[in-house]
């Protein structure tokens, strides 16, 4: 394996983090970039699927099972964290609960200039509603969404994971 | 058209166990008929996002009974949801709706094409188990308890006699209610969940 190749998130530890903080639900709009990781979360027999028709939705089923004694992760990319301003405010920070959120940093790179307004916007945004969040670009990250994980259940806050490495991890 | 508060003396009667989330103007009728307030939820705080959060609730508590009271302009703003409740199929989930025709909370002005709206057509034709529509008390009170016995995801769509609101907001009369942290830990002490 080349060290390039070491170095790529890969789609198997974002499910080995959600199997170690015992996540039951994930709740999510599939989209191109992810589309092997959502193959892989629908192998493993301890996790439900939730596919929903927009992203607001999945802040307020994440309350709905949060209330059920369930651990939900809702599964966005950044266009659809910005959709989901009004159910981000009403149904997870209102409600106080702990909530990992992990958003597809569309747009973003360490190289170069950001032209995506999406990526631009991202961490305003989460500036703004007073979200605090964790860059995961390599797989050496993913030990920081644990640490989303630990901070959610400390603060019951929504806690965001942003994957920065879309155009490249997740699909085969 | 029903009135709201009749809808709900005749569900309660059949309600048994049930989880009940009410939502809305007419929703508000709810508090003066129920029989178990530790099983009832307030879940609303965003905008039109109760039934999600309903959803929710149905699939994190899959051994209960949840009924939920939607509200017709709230539905509008996340059709959608329709898809995701049916693409899930929750076998314990009722999803009523108390359509009204109107915002009723801002004056009664109308929702979009409110008079012509098929709403159990559409969650019918989005997948939801079954779906029925009532504009009489009578037939609606002779069939609700076997709606009640069906497996979800069912839909009962309820013309309902709108209470229009316009007194600015500070001056509207208010009841004592818990609010939504309230009821969900009551429900959560209820349920045994820690």
């Amino acid at each position: 394996m080349s060290e390039e190749q070491a170095a790529i998130l890969r789609p198997e530890t974002l499910v080995e983090e959600f199997k170690k903080n015992g996540v039951t639900h994930v709740i999510t709009i599939p989209d191109s970039e992810t589309n092997y990781l959502y193959e892989l979360m629908m192998e493993q027999p301890w996790l439900d699927i939730i596919p929903t028709s927009r992203e607001g939705e999945t802040f307020s089923i994440a309350l709905g099972l949060s209330v059920g004694g369930k651990v939900p992760v809702c599964l966005i990319q950044n266009t659809g964290m910005m959709e989901s301003g009004d159910s981000i405010r009403g149904m997870a920070l209102d409600s106080g609960f702990p909530l990992v959120m992990v958003v597809g940093y569309r747009g973003w790179t360490r190289h170069g200039v950001i032209t995506d307004s999406a990526a631009r916007y991202t961490e305003p945004f989460l500036n703004a509603f007073r979200i605090n969040y964790y860059l995961v670009e390599s797989n050496e990250d993913g030990k920081r969404i644990s640490t989303a994980f630990e901070e959610a259940r400390a603060t019951k806050r929504p806690v965001a994971v942003l994957i920065g490495d879309e155009y490249h991890g997740f699909n085969r | 058209m029903i009135s709201a508060a009749d809808v709900f003396r005749v569900f309660q009667t059949h309600r048994g166990n049930a989880i009940v989330i009410p939502t809305g103007t007419s929703g508000r009728h709810w508090r003066d008929f129920t029989n178990n307030e530790k099983r009832d939820l307030t879940m609303g705080g965003a905008m039109g996002q109760t039934t999600a959060a309903a959803l929710g609730i149905a699939l994190g508590l899959p051994n209960e009974q949840v009924v939920l009271f939607d509200a017709e302009g709230a539905l509008l703003m996340n059709l959608g949801i329709l898809a995701t409740i049916a693409g899930k199929q929750p076998q314990n989930f009722y999803h009523f709706l108390l359509d009204n025709e109107c915002y009723a909370t801002t004056g009664g002005q109308p929702v979009p094409n409110a008079k012509n709206i098929n709403y159990a057509g559409m969650a019918k034709e989005a997948g939801y188990s079954a779906a029925y529509s009532f504009d009489d008390l009578e037939t609606f009170g002779a069939q609700v308890g076997n709606i009640l016995n069906e497996k979800g995801p069912v839909f009962i769509a309820i013309k309902v006699i709108p209470e229009v609101e316009n007194e600015p907001i500070g001056r509207r009369e208010r009841r004592p209610t818990r609010n939504r942290a309230e009821t969900i830990r009551d429900l959560r002490a209820e349920l045994g969940i820690a």
